[in-house]
């Protein structure tokens, strides 16, 4: 009994280390994409497009509402202490550390992770892929690559449009409705968000955060089980590793910038 | 015997704990159409994607035109795809493309033709399937027949040497397969390329292959052409080329006795 469940949690930890092995075979052969495809932007174009632009309404009304809730909260509290003058700073500094990088990598693993993962697992059910590779077309340079380039390079940019439009939703609550100071929301901010330190490190965690999502969307749909049931259990796979790696890795990427 | 294009010996082949293959020898000649037959799930696609590379045997040697085909490096494998065409049991059609870009795909791919001509050869395949009306369509847009052709249209493009094709038969319409099986005629013989054809309809099979292999068990369990075939006095070819439902292979999957069954003993 005992020896069984040893024995059971020896063969998960094998069969982890042998996937993650695998994943990394493939995100090698996945890079090794890129040289034949800077001879043809046009293929990554197309997935910016899919990836990138179908995101970005989401995006920009994930952005919206949490800006306003942000501000709501952040007043009731600055004001007992009477300085609510610095809604901007605790809403900027949220939103570029901590709100925009992860909230936006999880809406984007949710709408376009996902939808790659089903893409690409039923491009397998179909033989597309295997067809590919008969025409001696090697799928993973002509489909994999593209999509996961296109993914990478779309993340940050979403997020800088979601932290945006959540500072400038929260300034518009806070100046219209709360009644904060408009010269104080922004000459605060300012005063307080370092550009080096605080934008950069949001914006690696949102590039660090890309590769991953795109990374497990990809391995996930390339290996599903070509079969309809496979290929869902791939996509709901794709977003639940995908959140918790986020998470995860946010919380490592924060110790590290933060100095903690 | 003519030439051989493929030639297969020695073959063995597991998925998993499985044994598809055991032992499989057979040899595919130049310009000819040779059939492989067999029960569903013995293996017949399997067998072709071993011919293509996208599965390596776990033991002896498949040899395409003088290359042996598990030994060659990815650049090389990929050059003798070029030379392969591979008609799939579902079509296979890039679902994103149009009609005309999915026959297209393979010179795009490989070429850097000038779109005349590019445009040229692909009319010249479709005219072939008889669907050159029909290029702007895209694959949703097409019944499954058509899908087929237009597969076989771009399973062409290239004009192989050795076409494979993948139950080509199967779920047709009696005219649509008419068509099948005189375009995989008019294609060895015009332009005289190798065929393998997959499948297990009889009758259509019989019509048109020069040569026959019938797979069973993980082995060849008979060869020859359609006249020897037919008057093999073993029972097993009978059987199965006379679509006898019961005989040496059994109809039942092997189970508990069905009465005991029904009387509520184990199943
Ligand atoms: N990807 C796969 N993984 C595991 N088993 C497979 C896979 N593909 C096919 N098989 C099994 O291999 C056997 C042969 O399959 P196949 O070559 O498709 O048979 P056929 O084309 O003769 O019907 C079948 O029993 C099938 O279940
Ligand atoms: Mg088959």
């Amino acid at each position: 009994m005992i020896l069984e469940s040893v024995r059971n949690i020896g063969h998960k930890t094998l069969s982890i280390f042998q996937r993650v092995g695998q994943a990394s075979i493939f995100l090698l052969h996945i890079l090794g994409g890129i040289k034949s495809l800077l001879l043809r932007p046009s293929l990554i174009v197309q997935q910016v497009y899919s990836a990138g632009v179908l995101s970005l309404l989401i995006i920009l009304f994930s952005g919206l509402f949490v800006g306003m809730v942000l501000s709501l909260l952040g007043y009731v509290t600055l004001v007992e202490f009477g300085v609510e003058g610095s809604l901007g700073v605790l809403v900027s500094l949220s939103m570029i550390r901590e709100l925009g990088p992860v909230l936006a990598a999880l809406l984007f693993s949710g709408r376009a992770g996902s939808a790659l993962t089903a893409e690409i697992g039923l491009m397998k059910a179909t033989e597309q892929l295997a067809s590919m590779e008969m025409m001696a077309v090697d799928p993973v340079k002509r489909i994999v690559t593209p999509r996961f380039i296109a993914g990478v390079f779309s993340l940050p940019v979403l997020t800088a449009i979601f932290m945006a439009v959540g500072i400038y939703s929260s300034f518009l609550v806070g100046s219209i409705w709360l009644g904060v100071d408009e010269g104080s929301f922004w000459s605060q901010m300012q005063a307080n968000v370092d550009f080096q330190h605080d934008l950069i490190n949001g914006f690696i965690k949102s590039f660090v955060f890309g590769v991953v999502v795109m990374w497990i969307a990809v391995f996930e749909g390339y290996h599903a089980i070509p079969t309809s049931a496979g290929v869902s259990e791939a996509t709901t796979r794709s977003v639940v590793y995908s959140a918790l790696a986020i998470l995860g890795l946010d919380f490592i990427l924060t110790s590290i910038m933060f100095g903690l | 015997m003519p030439e051989s294009i493929v030639t297969i010996s020695d073959l063995q082949f597991s998925r998993g704990e499985r044994e598809i293959f055991s032992a499989v020898n057979l040899v595919i000649p130049k310009g000819k159409v040779t059939a492989i037959m067999g029960p569903s799930g013995t293996g017949k696609t399997t067998l072709l994607r071993l011919i293509g590379g996208q599965l390596v045997p776990d033991r002896g040697d498949v040899v395409v035109e003088g290359k042996s085909i598990p030994a060659l490096s990815n650049k090389e494998l990929y050059i003798s795809r070029k030379r392969m065409g591979m008609l799939f049991q579902s079509g296979a059609l890039l679902t994103d493309l149009n009609v005309f870009e999915n026959i297209a795909f393979p010179i795009r791919e490989h070429y850097d033709f000038p779109e005349t001509m590019i445009r040229d050869l692909v009319f010249m395949k479709l005219e072939i399937v008889g669907l050159r009306g029909a290029y702007k369509l895209m694959p949703s847009e097409l019944s499954g027949g058509m899908a087929r052709r237009v597969a076989l249209a771009r399973a062409i493009i290239l004009d192989p040497v050795l076409m494979m094709y993948d139950e080509p038969f199967t779920g047709l319409d009696p005219i649509t397969l008419g068509t099948i099986v005189s375009i995989i005629k008019e294609l060895n013989q015009a332009l005289g390329m190798s065929s393998v054809v997959v499948s297990h309809d009889v009758s259509e099979v019989l019509s048109i292959a020069d040569y026959v292999h019938i797979l069973s068990e993980g082995v060849v369990a008979a060869s020859g052409t359609p006249e020897e075939l037919r008057e093999s006095d073993s029972e097993w070819v009978r059987q199965f080329l006379q679509g006898l439902p019961d005989g040496p292979v059994p109809f039942h999957y092997p189970a508990s006795d069905y009465h005991q069954a029904l009387k509520g003993g184990s199943l």
